[in-house]
């Protein structure tokens, strides 16, 4: 599904390499989870990945089933079946949540030739959705993300990817900020939408989440790199020691 | 302060440019007197402070600069409203298009009529309240207007109108000079709604004076839409009464030069007043100017002046907005916003907001701003399949919709917005 190949990227402003050659194999219907102390390079992975401004790509490689990420633009990569769920959703007032997710929708479905919903059809479709992560009408009408609890957020992030129903899907740190209650809501959602072909790489600093969303591979990356890959028990091993023994380890 | 010689030279032309019309005694003294006004302020020049930042030769240039019309096969605004629809074409009443001028809750006659008549209640209206707002800025092309027009028309609302009155202006001569003075008084409890669009003509100078009584209400949306090398000078006079609301809103899209004044005074007590507008500029040849003056002058006032420009390819927009409030109208909520939304680096917002406070217990608050597109938030967007362009219209439309948002009419308002939204799809 996803391919990433000596993935190397720096800041575009300044002189400074984030990932310094990345190596990543997602199947499909697999869930991968990288963890890793703050500044190795998680979030920018995703970032990267999604297309944000700012990087600058020196070398290597992301496919997504073949066809090279790096090359297109976000909303392309979107189309192409990409999803990123943001660790900070952002606020846009003025924009109706509604009307956003619609409009998503349909530019994703018009991108890859498909009809569009009807406006009917959205609707149907989305309140159904949107019951089972306990959004409500009144969280659908307001303005995206504005004056959503951080709960709020997470789950409306969960819901985009619920409609949106992309192929490979980017979790970045969705538990941050998060109550025990909230992430159990917020993996339910993520579970739901497992089907054994959909993919999940799960960035987060802590094993709670992934006790939610069981991993079948768990990476640890440090200094931009992947230095070591495992089973769920590695998770485990970084919750009971910290980081150190497994840098130590791998140095 | 002498008058300098080029703004006297100006107004000479000028003057000599158009033709005072000739009515009924009171009408001609009112012209006379407006005339000597402007011949005595001179005509407006970049030097002086209320034209700072917008340059009015192109309003004084005698003759006017052609204007090209602009040919499109959009449907006329606010077609699928029920309403009285008036057209003026290049300033000019055009019967034909029109409806009758009757409408429920109003009458309704032409100015060229009432300034004939000589008796009528207009006598104590017309350049009345136009000449209160020439204190403490000048107004001189307000002053022209009073003393040139005979085109308008003079509107008397005595009750709650059954439907909006909605003048289409339209531009059909490239070198129409169209000068249109209308007259509004609205009854104690009465309601009125005007709508008005379209470019009016080459050069289009127009004036409205709103006598708002005690618990009346005005309602009024504008669009000056699409019509590129258009220029338009116009200025609302209003006055509310005790109890009263005044709401305007104006949505501007191109055009090369736009200068929008109002002038409110509050005469009565617990009064509202919102003067608002959205304005989307393109290409360096785009100004837009609105100059807002409220005058509070009594207790418990509300005024709310919204301001919204979206500008790019070198276009510049202006906001200079002032609340004045006097020594005696205590409880007064005023409140002005500005803001300027860049999408180049070569376009310009510039603000003056004033606040000048005589009262010891008012709540007034100003506020600016220009600023980018949100990177983040556009990011958000097409990161969820959004092409770059569609996502940047939402956001654009997004900041345009506070200004919009200040339309009491839902309708109306989503008419706006939609309307704005395929302006922004063709441009």
């Amino acid at each position: 599904m996803l391919n990433i190949k000596n993935l190397q990227v720096g800041l575009e402003e300044e002189e400074k390499q984030i990932l310094k050659g990345v190596d990543l194999n997602i199947g499909e219907g697999e869930v991968h989870a990288i963890m890793g102390p703050n500044g190795s390079g998680k979030s920018t992975t995703s970032y990267v990945l999604a297309g944000k401004d700012g990087y600058e790509v020196t070398g290597g490689s992301a496919t997504l089933n073949g066809e090279e990420l790096l090359d297109m633009e976000p909303e392309e990569r979107a189309a192409a079946g990409l999803f990123l769920a943001f660790q900070y959703p952002v606020e846009i007032p003025g924009v109706g949540n509604m009307t956003f997710l619609r409009t998503a929708v349909n530019a994703q479905r018009k991108a890859r030739g498909e009809e569009e919903l009807s406006a009917g059809e959205f609707l149907k479709e989305v309140r159904a959705k949107a019951k089972s992560l306990k959004i409500d009408a009144d969280m659908l009408k307001r303005p995206v993300n504005v004056g959503f609890s951080g709960g709020e957020k997470k789950r409306n992030e969960i819901l985009q990817m619920a409609m949106l129903e992309p192929k490979m899907c980017v979790l970045d740190e969705t538990d941050s900020g998060l109550d025990v209650d909230a992430m159990k809501l917020v993996a339910e959602g993520v579970n739901a939408l497992r089907d054994g072909k959909r993919s999940f790489l799960v960035i987060t600093h802590y094993q709670r989440l992934l006790d939610h969303i069981k991993p079948d591979v768990v990476h640890i990356m440090a200094d931009g790199k992947i230095v070591k890959t495992g089973g769920p028990e590695l998770a485990l091993e970084v919750e009971n020691n910290g980081y150190a023994d497994i840098l130590a380890e791998v140095a | 302060m002498a008058v300098s010689q080029p703004k006297l030279e100006g107004a000479a032309n000028l003057a000599a440019h158009f033709t005072v019309p000739t009515g009924a005694k009171w009408a001609n003294d009112t012209r006379a007197n407006a005339m000597s006004v402007f011949n005595a302020q001179g005509a407006p020049h970049k030097r002086d402070e209320y034209w700072r930042y917008t340059d009015p030769s192109a309003l004084t240039a005698v003759p006017t600069a052609p204007a090209a019309v602009f040919s499109n096969d959009e449907a006329p605004m606010f077609d699928g409203i029920e309403r009285v629809r008036v057209v003026f074409v290049d300033g000019v009443l055009d019967a034909d298009q029109s409806d009758d001028l009757t409408l429920v809750g109003a009458s309704i006659e032409t100015l060229e009529d009432v300034t004939a008549a000589d008796i009528h209640w207009a006598k104590d209206l017309y350049g009345q309240l136009e000449a209160n707002g020439q204190n403490p800025v000048q107004r001189p092309l307000a002053a022209l207007n009073t003393a040139v027009a005979d085109q308008g028309l003079v509107i008397h609302v005595t009750a709650k109108c059954e439907k909006p009155l909605a003048i289409r202006y339209v531009h059909s001569n490239e070198n129409s000079d169209a000068v249109v003075h209308h007259v509004i008084k609205i009854d104690e409890g009465a309601e009125f709604t005007l709508l008005e669009s379209g470019a009016g003509a080459a050069r289009f100078n127009s004036v409205s004076e709103v006598d708002v009584a005690d618990t009346a209400q005005f309602h009024h949306v504008r669009t000056q839409g699409r019509d590129h090398e258009r220029k338009a000078v116009t200025h609302m006079f209003g006055r509310l009464g005790r109890e009263s609301i005044l709401r305007s809103f104006t949505m501007t899209v191109n055009g090369v030069l736009t200068r929008n004044d109002a002038v409110l005074e509050f005469t009565g007590d617990d009064a509202q007043a919102t003067v608002a507008g959205a304005c989307a500029g393109d290409g360096t040849g785009f100004h837009h100017d609105d100059t807002v003056f409220v005058s509070h002058d009594s207790v418990n006032c509300e005024s709310r002046q919204v301001f919204k420009k979206v500008l790019r390819n070198g276009a510049t927009g202006v906001f200079q907005g002032k609340i004045l409030v006097k020594e005696d109208a205590q409880k007064t909520d005023g409140y002005q916003i500005s803001q300027g939304l860049l999408l180049d680096d070569n376009s310009n917002f510039l603000a003056k907001p004033e606040l000048e406070i005589y009262a010891d217990d008012v709540a007034c608050s100003h506020g600016s701003t220009v600023g980018a597109i949100d990177d983040d938030a556009l990011f958000y967007l097409i990161s969820r399949g959004v092409p770059r362009k569609q996502a940047q219209d939402m956001l654009v439309l997004a900041f345009l919709a506070e200004a919009i948002e200040e339309i009491d009419n839902e309708e109306l308002a989503e008419d706006i917005l939609n309307r704005l939204a395929a302006w922004m799809e063709r441009r």
